[in-house]
């Protein structure tokens, strides 16, 4: 009875606050009531003026109703209006608000102290950064002719996933164009300025070189499709041809000013190709004559450079799995681990980066010698305590070696084998004489599954044409190293690596003289070339210090399902060890997180110092490296002090060497070296013959 | 009731956590009720805020709705539309052609004209911040709402030197991107660009010439190199395609491309030292589309009073950009400011004078038919039919070679009944107060009312006379651009004065290169009434203002006749007139005359202009009109079929519907 007692008053004293409960609870109404009607049954009287009142309230509410939907567009409409209202007060600011102090610009203050323009500058962009657009393309791209497909704001691959990769894709024979579709790339500075919305890339570089008088005339962007091989970029596009045409008007028409190049990343060897091809003859070269790079380049600047190439490329084509080659990683959580391609994300990827012969260019180069053997690897005793590394200065290095000295005895017990580029499972550990050997040229390709790759056949990996004994065969406690790594992928990817292989070589010279030296495969690896005689010219190695990089991997089996697999992958369980070097089976090495300081930085430390047979007319190098530091506030963006190998083109130091290079000065003018990182006394133990 | 009692529980609970009682609940509960309902009630009423919120939100979800399945449809749906509307749409040219088995050859060069090029700023005052990089001219024209004045003052120019202004620099945006469009949805070059690559054109083989357009010719090589660019990247063309370029100006970009030929075979350090047989070597036809060859008399207006809005394209965005109140009421000073300081325009003033324009009572186009029955049938033969038909009346003709005159009565008296007082007796004081209109420069400010007086008591100025009238008007202007132009005929063009630049852009002062087997091509829409000539009044007199303005009350008397709103118009392209785009080819360069010595073949393609037969079309793919003729699908024919290597023969040579070679005949040039 109390409970009707209580339910009375509810109807009658309640009405409006029942109305408003129902109304915010519009889904419960008709519940309730029916609810309601079951429990008084036996009370007639209260039934009839619980009805009543019902009735009342029902037409109440019918004639001013705020339903559901209702509710919705109102929160709406209030969101959008405040919105606008916000955008509109943010629109109506002055630009720069009094009080807030935006950091000066390494242009401004250059400016200030007199820099103008002088040499006309040359930017050459890395892999993945530059934009490419549509040209001919199938049906499904429709719309698309002269719009990004890769840069931008990538809403092609959710609209169209497999329409993309089609398009992105290249033809896995020839390694060009397949049949009826252009993607080429985006010329001029939009290039590469922005990766994406707001992810600059060049675009810092370039507004403060135009602080100080630069513009079209005398900057230029060598904007050339990263996916296909150096030479095949001539063939295809004559984008070298291009490049040294612009050059050399850019020396004309700025009063014969030399050049100054500032490669980045991949772009680095690029132009390393591009200068032995300017000079060697046609038809394979561009016919420019023994001078040509002497009288028209001042100094070759390379940010980032990959010169002796970099494993994550190894782990990209073995399973897909560094995503982050230059920066895809800051895409990736977006783009490629989630489900649009159903469950083979990985898996399509792993096809459409096969196709792309320029990762090719970014194997390790030189083998054991420089990447060290199964026992030995330059990098040994490397301080991985990267918390406490963060904050050195080069006048702490006295701290920094009795830091290393205090560590080595704990080191001594488990140093980390760099050297073992991937190994299987234990193999990363074990003495090297405990390590099965294995000739992976006895191993055989069966023939046997090609049923299994023809239901598999739309995604083509050539994975599906080996047996299920040689995957274990290849996995079985073994470690690889930077040499035998080589025929491991040539094993396991036939022909990409023979498409590869015809486009670059990963090798160490031993005679230089060899006239098969002047074939165009050998000019992007630094250790099969010889610079051009061209004594004044400097050659700068600009890189990021201080970011843990990927430099060997531990690899388990996959759980083998029948077509959805890469047989191979990333042990992630591998446990970390106590230094820091292990992490998620994945060792790492100092380095701008994508390149090791081993290869950004061996060439200018030893390869290249003083004469030797790689440098014969004695160009002078320059080491600068810039230690990270992560950004102190939000508002600071991607830093202005990051070494990391895409953020530091907004690096304020990085900058400020650029343009008083771009402005007249010397290596010596500004400052020599600059090191941070243990790189000379790595570059000591790698045993080259110069 | 237990969903009811749950919750009417917890509510007791929390009242009995306020007042501690369980049992006298009703009378706290009472007074909570009561003030709880005055609070819904409040919170119920539906206001004004609530309804407009409620509209919004409504409107933007469904807005939302449709924008979502729009963009799920395919993207084939729209075209289904389409046909299912207006039936088969025909296949663009390109795939057409692409079908017929036409693939890439020539490398081609494509040169915008003025005002269609996009413009970035590289360094600007602090007004303009944030803008680096960002497109000034073309795109969006956002900041022209933002920040007018500061738009302005980025876009002129220094008025003596006509460059850069201390601590200014926009130049001109590069790539194809240049030019392809203008504005969002108004396409220049866009289609032309999509046509070419279906037969396998890409960036290789196509360059966009783009240059700044607001400063003179020579000026462009001075400051940015810019002919020393394009002659690189045509040599760099030529070389890896191992064929001759085609090159196709558009509009402005005729004169500056035949400035270029001149400048290239130069000598250094005038020209670019290429050689005297670098055209040859190079270049295998020049497709001038739209050529202003001859000067546009728009021009005269756009410089004498500002009003002459659409050099070019201008016109489609200017009810927008230009006429609006955004400059306060001084809109057109500050146009007038800002375009006197390009000395581009002035290359477009008419040339050759009374013998190509016309005198006091002669015009090559006397006795043209306005008619706008003439203009909307497309078929020649009806024309002549009615020409024959008219013949017994008497034709009024109009008196063309009048550019300007003042008042409507004039334009149609015998020369030998109107009084014309010299103006050059009256002298440019300085007694108006120009300091109260510093801050809009026109050089108006400078002249006294005696001399404004006496410029519109001469009443009538030939192609000949105006020249004078606006050296007198506008003196530091017309220094500036005599310096960088010319606008006569030269009696011997071996005279060594004609070596020098400003000459270049005039074909009637120049020489073609010796280059015999390259083709010149006119092409140029007709069938649109375009401007040839203005009748001007005085302006009513106040502080700051242009003394003249067009007289747009003068019409003609009836639907028929070619006055209307002040200007009398003849055939062209809405811009240009016939005879200032076909005459050189028609004439001037046909066969070999001393202006084409080695006797380059030239060919004239006209395109009769056809509305868009309904909204679909958008700009119409028969456009006769000065920059939707870029998809004209006949032209873009054309210029596919010279790409992949036909000639002018293999075209079908002439292709004319305008009076062209009978005006040209009347004129007497010695050839």
């Amino acid at each position: 009875m109390g409970s009707i007692l209580r339910f009375r008053k509810l109807c009658y004293v309640e009405p409006v606050k029942i109305s408003s409960l129902l109304n915010k609870k519009s889904y419960e109404p008709t519940k309730t009531s029916s609810e309601t009607k079951d429990e008084i049954g036996g009370v007639p009287n209260v039934d009839n003026v619980f009805d009543k009142e019902c009735k009342k309230r029902k037409t109440k509410r019918q004639s001013r109703e705020w339903r559901c939907v209702d509710n919705c567009c109102w929160v709406i409409g209030y969101l959008c209006t405040t919105w606008w209202l916000l955008m509109f007060m943010y629109n109506c600011l002055p630009v720069t608000l009094p009080g807030f102090q935006v950091p000066e610009s390494p242009g401004v203050r250059l400016k200030r102290e007199g820099l103008t323009a002088l040499h006309p500058v040359v930017l050459v962009p890395g892999i993945v950064t530059g934009g490419l657009e549509l040209w001919e393309g199938k049906p499904c791209a429709d719309g698309l002719f002269r719009k990004r497909l890769w840069g931008g704001s990538f809403s092609e691959l959710f609209k169209r996933p497999l329409c993309w990769l089609e398009h992105l894709s290249l033809d896995s024979e020839t390694g060009l164009d397949p049949e009826g579709i252009r993607v080429r790339a985006i010329p001029g500075l939009v290039a590469a300025d922005y990766f994406a919305p707001g992810y600059f890339v060049w675009a810092v570089l370039i507004e403060n070189l135009a602080r100080i008088g630069y513009e079209g005339k005398n900057m230029h962007m060598a904007s050339y499709d990263w996916r296909i091989s150096f030479q095949n970029t001539e063939l295809r596009d004559q984008a070298l041809s291009r490049l040294k045409a612009k050059i050399e008007l850019m020396y004309i028409t700025n009063g014969y000013k030399k050049v100054v190049v500032v490669p980045h990343s991949m772009g680095s060897i690029y132009f390393l190709h591009f200068l032995k091809w300017v000079e060697s003859p046609p038809p394979m070269g561009g016919g420019g004559g023994p001078g040509w790079f002497a009288k028209h380049i001042k100094a070759v600047m390379n940010i980032g450079p990959t010169f002796l190439g970099v494993p994550k490329a190894v782990s990209n084509y073995f399973s897909a799995e560094a995503k982050d080659i230059a920066n895809i990683r800051a895409m990736a959580p977006g783009l490629l681990d989630s489900d649009i391609f159903g469950f083979q994300t990985l898996k399509h990827s792993l096809r459409v980066s096969r196709t792309w012969d320029t990762i090719g260019s970014l194997i390790p180069k030189g083998g054991e010698t420089i990447w060290g053997n199964l026992d030995w690897s330059p990098e040994e005793g490397c301080n991985c305590d990267w918390a406490k590394k963060r904050h050195q200065y080069p006048s702490s290095s006295g701290n920094n070696s009795t830091n290393n000295n205090a560590k080595r005895d704990f080191r001594v017990e488990e140093p980390v084998k760099y050297g073992r580029m991937i190994s299987f499972g234990k193999a990363s550990q074990m003495p090297s004489s405990q390590l099965q050997s294995l000739d992976i040229k006895k191993l055989q390709r069966s023939s046997t599954s090609k049923n299994v790759s023809s239901t598999c056949g739309e995604i083509w990996s050539e994975y599906d044409e080996m047996t299920r004994e040689s995957i274990k065969e290849v996995a079985d406690n073994k470690a690889y190293t930077a040499r035998t790594l080589l025929d491991l992928l040539s094993f396991v990817a036939p022909k990409m690596m023979r498409r590869v292989e015809a486009q670059f070589s990963h090798g160490l010279a031993d005679n230089l003289d060899d006239p098969k030296y002047s074939h165009f495969k050998y000019w992007s690896n630094p250790l099969e070339t010889k610079l051009p005689d061209a004594p004044d010219v400097e050659i700068y190695c600009l890189y990021g210090v201080g970011i843990p990089t990927e430099r060997s991997y531990i690899y388990k089996l996959s759980t083998t399902e029948k077509c959805n697999s890469i047989p191979y992958r990333i042990d992630s369980s591998a446990e970390a060890s106590q230094n820091g070097c292990h992490d998620g089976g994945v060792c790492m090495v100092d380095g701008d997180q994508s390149v090791p300081v081993l290869s950004a930085g061996f060439m200018c430390a030893k390869g290249w110092k003083g004469q030797t047979r790689f440098n014969p007319s004695g160009m002078p190098t320059y080491i600068r490296e810039y230690q990270h530091k992560p950004p102190s506030s939000i508002l600071e963006g991607r830093g202005t002090e990051s070494g990391g190998h895409v953020a530091i083109m907004g690096n304020v130091a990085l900058i400020e060497d650029v343009m008083r290079v771009a402005a007249g000065a010397t290596g010596e003018e500004i400052g020599g070296d600059r090191i941070y990182s243990g790189i000379l006394r790595m570059s000591e133990r790698v045993n080259i013959q110069l | 009731m237990s969903l009811l009692r749950r919750r009417k529980g917890s509510e007791n609970d929390i009242d009995s956590n306020t007042t501690h009682d369980s049992e006298p609940i009703d009378d706290e509960d009472l007074k909570t009720e009561k003030a709880r309902r005055e609070k819904t009630k409040k919170k119920n009423k539906w206001g004004c805020a609530d309804s407009c919120c409620w509209l919004i939100g409504c409107i933007c979800s469904v807005w939302w709705i449709l924008l979502f399945s729009y963009n799920a449809l395919p993207a084939s749906i729209p075209q289904y539309v389409a046909e299912a509307i207006t039936g088969p749409l025909p296949d663009p040219p390109g795939v057409k052609l692409y079908k017929e088995g036409l693939r890439v050859k020539h490398p081609v060069v494509f040169v915008p004209g003025i005002v269609t090029g996009g413009l970035e700023l590289w360094e600007g005052h602090n007004c303009a911040e944030g803008l680096f990089r960002k497109r000034l001219w073309g795109g969006t024209f956002g900041e022209v709402y933002k920040r007018p004045l500061c738009w302005v003052e980025h876009l002129s120019l220094d008025n003596e030197t006509g460059l850069d202004p201390p601590g200014i620099r926009v130049r001109p945006v590069s790539g194809l991107v240049a030019a392809d469009y203008f504005a969002p949805g108004y396409f220049v070059w866009a289609v032309l660009i999509a046509n070419l690559a279906r037969i396998g054109y890409e960036e290789k083989t196509m360059y966009m010439a783009a240059y700044d357009w607001r400063i003179s010719f020579q000026n462009t090589e001075v400051r940015d190199q810019t002919m020393s660019r394009i002659k690189s990247n045509i040599e760099l063309m030529v070389k890896t395609n191992g064929k001759k370029v085609v090159v196709i100006p558009h509009s402005m970009g005729t004169l500056y491309f035949l400035h270029f030929m001149k400048w290239v075979e130069a000598p250094a350090p005038m020209g670019g030292g290429g050689g005297p047989d670098w055209c040859a070597k190079h270049i295998k036809a020049v497709l001038n589309i739209g050529a202003p060859f001859l000067g546009v008399p728009k021009a005269v207006a756009g410089i004498f009073s500002a009003e002459a809005k659409d050099i070019a394209v201008a016109r489609a965005f200017a009810p927008v950009v230009l006429d609006n109140d955004i400059f306060g009421f001084q809109t057109l000073q500050h146009m007038m400011r800002m375009t006197r300081t390009w000395d581009s325009t002035m290359s477009m003033i008419p040339k050759g004078g009374e013998t190509i324009w016309g005198t006091l009572d002669w015009s090559p186009e006397d006795g043209y038919d306005c008619s706008p029955k003439r203009q909307k049938n497309n078929d020649t033969k009806a024309v002549r039919q009615r020409d024959q038909g008219n013949r017994d009346l008497p034709l009024k003709s109009v008196n063309y070679g009048r550019i300007i005159s003042f008042g409507k009565d004039v334009t149609e008296a015998h020369s030998s009944k109107i009084e014309r007082t010299d103006f050059k007796n009256a002298i440019t004081a300085n007694n108006l107060a120009n300091t109260t209109c510093n801050d809009v420069w026109t050089e108006y400010n400078e002249m006294s009312i005696g001399a404004i007086r006496a410029v519109a008591d001469q009443k009538v100025y030939t192609a000949g006379s105006v020249l004078d009238l606006l050296n007198f008007v506008a003196p530091k202007l017309m220094t500036r651009g005599s310096a960088h132009f010319s606008y006569g005929i030269a009696d011997n063009l071996d005279d060594p004065k004609y070596e020098h630049y400003k000459y270049w852009s005039n074909p009637l002062e120049t020489t073609l290169p010796n280059a015999p087997n390259m083709e010149i091509y006119s092409m140029y829409g007709v069938g649109i009434p375009t401007e040839r000539a203005y009748v001007y009044k005085l302006s009513p007199p106040s502080e700051c203002y242009i003394p003249f303005q067009i007289d747009n009350s003068a019409e003609g008397e009836n639907e028929d006749s070619c006055l209307s709103g002040g200007v009398y118009t003849v055939d062209g392209d809405e811009t240009i007139p016939a005879l200032s785009a076909g005459f050189m080819s028609a004439k001037g360069w046909r066969g070999k005359t001393r202006f084409n010595p080695s006797g380059i073949r030239t060919y004239i393609r006209e395109y009769n202009h056809a509305p868009p037969a309904n909204l679909l079309e958008g700009r119409g793919t028969q456009s006769g009109a000065h920059v939707d003729i870029m998809g004209n699908f006949a032209l873009i024919e054309d210029i596919l079929q010279v790409a992949a290597g036909a000639t002018g023969e293999e075209l079908g040579r002439d292709r004319v519907y305008s009076n062209i070679f009978k005006w040209s005949e009347k004129i007497n040039l010695k050839l």
